[in-house]
């Protein structure tokens, strides 16, 4: 009889939703069990749905999402020990109908073939899926022939940039120089996108393929996985890959009998968002203030500590030996026009099925969100997605029809960066969230250049200055101007990409810029200066829910006598309107 | 983290001498180092950055110019439960500027700061990666989702009571 294997996601996003019990309350009960087998595996994308719990018996797979102690008892005793599925729990099935299939369907999973799938902690489990077929077919190959093979399946830095990887890779082949550098850029730090930590987590075998396979492209002998130090789960997982990999002489010298030498370390990075830039993280890798330096020279011709260095994402590098290993041509033959394959996107904010998922390219914003993503939640009408983290743009109902692909998203003002893409609805203000990235953008600006340095501060300014409604029309010109002069006047792209989310919200939601500065109105009752909560004394049946919830007292009010907000102490945090039972509180 | 520890100078020393040891030779070690130091004392004390800059002859400005550079370094010891909320995009449409607000208000303290008592410390992050579950914190290496005000006032409560017992 074959076992009952049992898989529990157990990525960041997981443990946080609550699955680490889940496993430990299967291991209790069943760990004994010579016919169960429970493994912990990485993210497979429905994020939403977590605790995700699988289970593989007698050849067909069923997966459970919110998943509990008392839906796992459940399933336990009906379907693990007896073999009835729990019908009302199954989220995702190969024999039946189940309800997140056709999220599943919609998608092709390169970069996350095995993500979700595999024990990231066991290198045989890669193995048994093709793992590192990829590096030995190419070490077969001459390097050039690996190069060319990159360039002809039109694989692109998922990173942001979308430069071509064969060619980069060409041009530090080329370089002069004994010692090269391999980088895997792993220093995600666009908010809202969680792609690269996923691959990490749950397949870094992947990655470190990846580098083995550029490695012996462009000869180089060290690599270097340049890791943020808020994701310590990635940084453990990788740590027992490197060390398996080297067990079973993937790393190390002359690797498979090539005679190739290829070693990887890990370099913590240790919180600054413009490490993600390349020449700042080779200063980073380097020890020093992360800060940009001028290109030329290129990291492929003076590189970490002057050496010729080849810089990819981590999404990136996890394309590679499946491209290695299907061939260029199975490759390309997804995508349009100039941008090829897939791209991994991170669904967030607000939507109904947030996650992670995997499209090929040109497929419409529309599709993404509302077939593949479920569309928006509580009925609440689409207002805008956010493209590309603080560097991209954010993009109306109007521009839903755009293809993700590289160039199309460009014409839109925004960029596909790394992949983020936070759904707002109604309630969200457009000014405000400008606001936000601009606060961003201005604390983690490295202070080199004046533009970036100061401009953004100046462009802060101004936004709050709108957000608390003593805006004039005049600043919407200013804020404009500097968002031009800082484009042009910065050196890197932190600088060169920071105006990005305010000149897009002015382009396709000036009009509600101008609610702040000429009504002094925030349509999405968001900021707070603008708005005023009251009590409808007619509605209000006195129950005091209100006034218990408050966090600053300003509710007062006898029990089954109208209550009533005292505007001058009243914080605007909402919480009062949430909890009246008789929707009394209006937020005017 | 191992929390703060309050060592003499000779024992501190003997502390940075085992850290510094181990990179000494290293090109572009700094940052290692530093993480190194925080981990055993909970921050950076100035005398330890002076005692490194000594014995690797770099100038305690370079050193000190890396350390400020990085948000994860501290220059103040941390709350027994450093609380790290998420100020990420999904985490931002989804209100967690109220939980600030409110994790403010509950504290006593603002972003930033760390509680009389020493049990908590609050800092405001980029994105913590677990976008879907949003808005999220970390309390020590721990992250919870879906919070609202409430939700995480229980939360920082449970960790209270742990850290009484």
């Amino acid at each position: 009889m074959t076992k009952t294997v049992i898989k529990v996601g157990m990525a960041s996003c997981g443990i946080a939703a609550g699955a680490r019990p889940v496993y430990e309350y299967l291991l209790d009960k069943l760990g004994d069990r010579k016919d169960v087998e429970i493994k912990q595996v990485g993210c497979i994308g429905l994020c939403f749905r977590e605790p995700l719990v699988e289970v593989i018996k007698d050849g067909t797979r069923v997966m459970y999402g919110e998943v509990d102690i008392d839906s796992l008892e459940k399933i336990i005793e009906s379907h693990i020990l007896n073999g009835t599925p729990v019908e009302e729990k199954i989220i995702l099935s190969d024999s039946t109908e189940a309800p997140e299939n056709k999220t599943i369907d919609k998608q092709v999973r390169i970069v996350l073939r095995n993500t979700g799938i595999i024990d990231p902690t066991k290198i045989d489990e890669y193995l048994e899926r093709d793992g590192y077929k990829g590096l030995t077919k190419a070490l077969q190959m001459d390097p050039e022939a690996v190069i060319d093979e990159i360039l002809e399946s039109g694989l692109r830095g998922r990173g942001g940039a979308g430069f071509p990887t064969g060619l980069k890779w060409r041009f530090a082949r080329k370089a002069a120089g004994d010692e090269k550098y391999v980088v895997c850029n792993a220093d995600e730090g666009d908010p809202g996108a969680f792609m690269d930590r996923s691959v990490l987590e749950g397949d870094p075998h992947s990655v470190i393929e990846g580098m083995l396979i550029c490695g012996y492209a462009i000869g180089a002998k060290h690599g270097i996985i340049y890791c943020r130090a808020e994701y310590p789960l990635a940084i453990k997982h990788l740590n027992i890959a490197i060390e398996q990999a080297r067990e079973r002489g993937f790393l190390g010298k002359n690797i498979l009998g090539s005679g190739f030498d290829f070693d990887i370390y890990i370099k913590e990075g240790a919180g600054a968002f413009v490490c993600g830039e390349e020449t700042a993280l080779m200063a980073s890798i380097e020890g020093k203030r992360g800060m940009p330096r001028p290109r030329p020279p290129f990291p492929a011709n003076k590189g970490i500590f002057g050496k010729p260095t080849n810089i990819n994402n981590v999404e990136t590098l996890a394309n590679v030996a499946w491209i290695i290993l299907h061939g260029a041509s199975e490759f390309n033959k997804y995508g349009t026009g100039k941008s090829r394959g897939t791209k991994v996107f991170a669904l967030a904010g607000k939507i109904v099925k947030g996650g992670l998922v995997e499209v090929p390219m040109g497929m419409p914003l529309r599709e993404v969100i509302f077939d593949v993503g479920g569309g928006i939640p509580d009925g609440k009408e689409f207002k805008a997605v956010q493209l590309g983290g603080p560097s991209g743009g954010c993009l109306p109902a109007s521009e839903l029809d755009t293809p993700v692909d590289y160039e199309s998203i460009n014409a839109t003002g925004a960029i596909m960066g790394s992949g983020g893409m936070v759904v707002m609805d109604e309630d969200t203000c457009i000014v405000d969230v400008a606001k936000f990235f601009l606060s961003f953008v201005q604390s983690e600006s490295c202070g080199k250049c004046p533009f970036c340095r100061i401009g953004t501060k100046r462009m802060l300014e101004i936004l709050e200055r709108i957000c608390d409604g003593k805006g004039t029309p005049e600043d919407l010109d200013l804020l404009e101007d500097l968002a031009y002069k800082i484009k042009d006047g910065s050196l890197c792209g932190l600088g060169q990409t920071a105006p990005n989310p305010v000149l897009t919200t002015l382009k396709y939601f000036r009009h509600e810029y101008e609610a702040h500065v000429n009504e002094k109105k925030c349509p999405a009752k968001v900021c707070t200066n603008l708005i005023h909560y009251t009590i409808d004394p007619d509605t209000c049946i006195g129950c005091t829910k209100c006034s218990k919830v408050c966090p600053v007292g300003a509710i007062e009010g006898q029990i089954r006598q109208p209550h009533k907000i005292d505007d001058s102490v009243c914080v605007r945090c909402g919480q009062c309107k949430s909890v009246c039972p008789v929707k009394a509180i209006s937020v005017e | 983290m191992t929390g703060v520890v309050k060592e003499s100078t000779e024992e501190m020393q003997q502390v940075l001498d085992k850290i510094i040891e181990k990179y000494r030779g290293k090109p572009g070690s700094t940052i290692g180092i530093l993480s190194a130091i925080q981990e055993k004392f909970g921050y950076l004390p100035e005398e330890a950055m002076d005692y490194v800059s000594e014995s690797l002859n770099i100038p305690s400005a370079e050193i000190f110019g890396v350390a400020s550079f990085y948000s994860m370094f501290r220059f103040q010891p941390e709350g027994k439960y450093v609380v790290r909320l998420c100020r990420g995009t999904a985490c931002h449409v989804q209100g967690s500027w109220l939980v600030g607000e409110q994790l403010q208000r509950h504290l006593g303290i603002e972003e930033g700061g760390t509680t009389k008592d020493g049990l908590f410390s609050l800092h405001y992050v980029a994105c913590l990666g677990c976008c879907s579950l949003a808005p999220v914190m970390m309390v020590n290496g721990t992250v919870h989702g879906r919070l609202t005000p409430d939700k995480a006032v229980e939360v920082l409560e449970s960790y209270r009571r742990e850290g009484q017992e």
